[in-house]
């Protein structure tokens, strides 16, 4: 029996990358067997069945744990395996280098802390040694070491592994990617891997375990401000809690939370936990935690907690470098559904503004599709507001993935806020609800006694085609339920609140729906089911449903289109009514929508089943 | 103690993740070291709460300590606790004599599958880890089963970051695997960290034997060991390079290889 390391104190996720052939599994079985980390008798009992069938010995075949691969002579999948050296667990995550797998060497470096890229001496910089190293960088793996393979092919020679080194600085160089070493090695006879070669007395840096050794584990992400994107909430007992994984910064029991986009705010109570004495008070980034809160806000998976000092970008379009693995490829105005954190909202890609080709990070313009295996720049944009941060400052909520159909298709990072035409009521409303008095009834206080959330039902369309006929209509149905709804008319603000604006000024969408925007607000707040139509805003009332969603966000708004003849409702428009009206069926209807929306949901607060429109 | 608590706030992550997206979601408990951490995993992630069944398959040949430990912390933990059994299998006398692949598939494969599709699981959490044997280590954390329940390992989907798979087509179903990441020593630490109670054939009685995983009686043997509490267990796995399933006789030959592909667990 081997004696191996004791203690692992911890564990380290490594991912071997490089181009198919250059050494990738040869190097992996390396390690293991000089690190003493194979199981009794593997190695031995690879070594005969090799003989027994006439093969040469290859290490690579101590990993091959299914039957098609020892056919096909090339590794897979992803397969994670362990080894241990100096009171650390390695494990690594074997990713081929076959064109085919890069799915599966994508999967493998996402959840990597360090990566070693390897480059066959004889063979040089090849097109997936570029590539390689191009997507370490953008899945955010910035720990990594360039290792120079079969240097016994080459002669042990200097100048050779000093062009490879020359030439791969240059192009890693040109994305500002560094890595820690450049390690000439033979994986097949063990040069530089435990040892130091005695082949190459002309390098002195580090081995390959040395290099490993001397990764560092997690960057100090409880550094940096804030960032809790919300998981779920739970009701189970008597308890409500938020739960989510800390993705930076720290949070302590007393502090006081901002949940964007809803800028829904209140102080963390406790800190829960399951079997842990005395209960913790605090939390920092890589914990999975549940808070409780000192305010019964309604909050939902997707926001991101944050300090209000540091609040995190929010907008409908942002700009990415994404990567493409569909099956099909990724098409402009297509819709997809969108991952950021914890959030998932349909999204549509607005431009492709370049294919990157990894060969040579030359730029083609021009593109409506991105390829399987392409590398894309391009703007994205949401359905409704999502918050996130740009990738350079925080990775977890920096960084995306695309779902198409069943699939995750594609993954990204991003670059760049985009800002779209609501920025500045975003912004307004922001500073608004930061200010906002309140009373000691709270939202939720005000949903028990009423038995339902507060809404607005936007009825938009062209003239003539019954808006507030409808409006009246639902209005008195919800009363006569027992509801607390309110027709909100546009003419009434007209003489008194609008009353100092001329007339010019009346014409301007802009500023009207502002002003209607904030009184819907207000009546929200009271718990109202607010019932209103478009019609102070005559044929610009696509404008003004935007701006009115934007201003009473995070409240639902459920969006009803009349028309006369079938036509293309506004976009988010949940009820579409087209053709002679049928009134009764239509107040049904929107009816149906605010039970589904769980507005008017019978048991409030048990498990949240409300979607928020925005 | 650090890198466990790391393993911990991943694996609570991935379960919280699968009662989020999944309706119909159950956990297998087989009463081993791994399932059992896996459902302490689930009490942490949900506070105190299992909210989903725990399935056992029991193929009637298990250990009998084995049922007794089940059924007493099903009460203490207040599980909900579903038994299947591949009825039809064992009236025609299926057992381990007329082959170990087609015993295991019939009362295991079949009876999961079975137990599956009557209750219409969409997903099903299991204590897979990759470190048990070579194709477990293949898995991804959400990993999605065809109609018939099989695993199609060549073409996986892409899991990127913290994000996982969780849609797919009517009629498949997702397999979700928390304890990827742990290794058997893991387990024993955190086993020893949270004070989890676990079934004492792990341990030696004095006859310098113990086993090191649990199946069925008559394909599992113990191994020699001498050890006697959860740190020795420790301590000896710290200096052992024999496998893990060794005692396990499915493992032999291309045997898991050809049962995981069915949809073995
Ligand atoms: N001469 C020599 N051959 C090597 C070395 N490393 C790997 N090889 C051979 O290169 C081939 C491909 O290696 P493998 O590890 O399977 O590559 P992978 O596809 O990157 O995993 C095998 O035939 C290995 O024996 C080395 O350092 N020197």
């Amino acid at each position: 029996m081997t004696l191996i390391e004791t203690k692992p104190s911890e564990n380290l996720n490594i991912v071997i990358v490089g181009h198919v052939d250059h050494g990738k599994s040869t190097l992996l079985g390396r390690l293991y067997a000089d690190t003493d980390s194979l199981p009794d008798g593997k190695l031995e009992k690879v070594q005969a069945i090799c003989k027994q069938q006439g093969k040469d010995f290859e290490y690579a075949f101590l990993f091959d744990a299914f039957l098609e691969e020892q056919e096909q002579g090339i590794t897979i999948d992803t397969a994670r395996t362990f080894f241990m050296w100096k009171g650390r667990q390695y494990i690594i995550i074997d990713a081929p280098g076959h064109k085919e797998f890069l799915k599966n060497m994508i999967s493998g470096a996402a959840r990597a802390e360090a990566a070693l890229l390897l480059i066959d001496a004889l063979e040089g910089v090849k097109e997936q040694s570029k590539k390689h190293g191009y997507l370490l960088s953008l899945l955010g793996v910035r720990q990594f070491a360039v290792v120079v393979n079969k240097m016994d092919l080459v002669g042990y020679r200097q100048d050779v592994f000093e062009g490879i080194e020359k030439e791969y600085r240059e192009f890693l160089g040109q994305f500002k990617a560094v890595p820690s070493q450049f390690i000439p090695v033979s994986a097949k006879l063990g040069d530089n891997i435990a040892n130091r070669s005695k082949q190459m007395p002309w390098y002195t840096g580090a081995t390959v375990l040395e290099t490993l050794g001397g990764f560092q584990k997690e960057a100090a992400r409880s550094e940096q401000p804030l960032r809790m994107p919300v998981q779920d909430v739970y009701k189970f007992d008597a308890r409500r809690i938020i739960t989510g994984r800390i993705a930076a910064g720290r949070l302590k029991v007393g502090d006081h939370l901002v949940f964007s986009p809803s800028n829904k705010r209140a102080n963390i109570r406790t800190v829960e936990a399951f079997n842990i004495e005395p209960q913790p008070a605090e939390g920092q980034a890589g914990q999975s935690i549940g808070v409780t809160l000192d305010d019964q806000i309604f909050v939902e998976r997707g926001e991101i907690a944050s300090h209000q000092e540091h609040l995190p970008s929010v907008s409908t379009a942002f700009r990415a470098n994404l990567f493409w693995l569909g099956k099909r490829p990724l098409e402009k105005e297509r819709k997809y559904l969108l991952r950021v954190a914890t959030k998932e909202v349909d999204c549509e890609v607005a431009s492709i503004h370049r294919i990157i080709d990894t060969m040579d990070l030359a730029q083609q313009q021009g593109s409506n599709t991105v390829n399987k295996n392409q590398v894309a720049e391009l703007t994205l944009r949401t359905k409704t507001p999502v918050a996130f941060d740009l990738s350079a400052s925080f990775e977890a909520t920096g960084r995306f993935v695309l779902v198409d159909e069943y699939d995750i298709a594609g993954g990204g990072i991003i670059t760049e806020l985009v800002h779209d035409d609501q920025e500045f009521l975003r912004e307004e409303a922001r500073r608004r609800d930061f200010a906002w008095v309140k009373g000691e009834v709270t939202v939720e206080d005000r949903a028990q006694q009423y038995g339902h959330r507060a809404a607005v039902v936007l009825i938009t369309g062209g003239r003539h085609t019954g808006k507030s006929f409808l409006a009246r209509k639902l209005e008195g149905r919800l009363v006569a339920d027992g509801r607390h709804a309110y027709l909100l008319d546009g003419e009434n603000l007209r003489r008194g609140l609008d009353a100092d604006l001329n007339e010019e000024e009346r014409g301007q969408t802009t500023e009207m729906a502002r002003r209607y925007g904030e009184v819907a607000r207000l009546l929200t707040d009271t718990g109202l089911i607010v019932v209103s139509t478009t019609n102070p805003f005559g044929l610009a009332y696509q404008e003004a449903a935007q701006a009115i969603r934007t201003l009473v966000h995070p409240a639902p708004v459920i969006a009803v289109h009349m028309s006369k003849t079938e036509e293309e409702p506004p976009p988010n428009t949940d009820v579409v009514l087209s053709g002679p009206t049928d009134f009764d069926g239509a107040t049904a209807r929107i009816i149906d929508e605010l039970k589904r929306r769980g507005v008017l949901a019978q048991a409030i607060g048990a498990k949240p089943v409300f979607q928020y429109s925005i | 103690m650090k890198h466990l608590r790391q393993l911990e706030d991943q694996s609570v992550y991935i379960l919280r993740e699968a009662y989020k997206h999944f309706n119909n979601l159950a956990m297998l408990w087989s009463m081993g070291k791994d399932s059992t951490v896996l459902l302490w995993l689930a009490r942490k992630a949900f506070f105190g709460h299992v909210p989903f069944p725990l399935l056992h398959v029991d193929t009637s040949y298990k250990i009998p300590a084995m049922i007794e430990y089940r059924d007493r912390l099903a009460r203490e933990w207040r599980l909900n606790l579903v038994v299947g059994q591949n009825k039809e299998a064992l009236a025609a006398g299926m057992n381990h004599t007329m082959g170990r692949v087609v015993c295991c598939t019939a009362l295991k494969t079949n009876g999961l599958k079975q137990l599956l599709e009557h209750k219409g699981y969409t997903g099903v959490i299991l204590g897979v880890r990759a470190d048990e044997e070579g194709t477990r280590a293949k898995e991804r954390y959400f990993s999605p089963r065809d109609k018939h329940g099989d695993w199609d390992f060549r073409d996986q989907p892409p899991e990127l970051w913290d994000q996982y798979k969780t849609t797919f087509p009517p009629g498949t179903h997702i397999r979700i695997h928390p304890l990827l990441d742990w290794t058997e020593i893991n387990i024993w630490e955190y086993i020893k960290l949270e004070n989890i109670p676990f079934i004492d054939l792990y341990l030696d009685k004095g006859e310098g034997i113990r086993y090191r995983s649990l199946g069925c009686a008559p394909c599992t043997t113990p191994i020699k060991s001498t050890a006697k509490t959860v740190d020795e267990i420790i301590e000896e796995l710290r200096h052992t390079t024999v496998a893990e399933r060794s005692g396990r006789a499915q493992d032999e030959g291309r045997g898991m290889e050809l049962l995981r592909k069915d949809g073995y667990m």
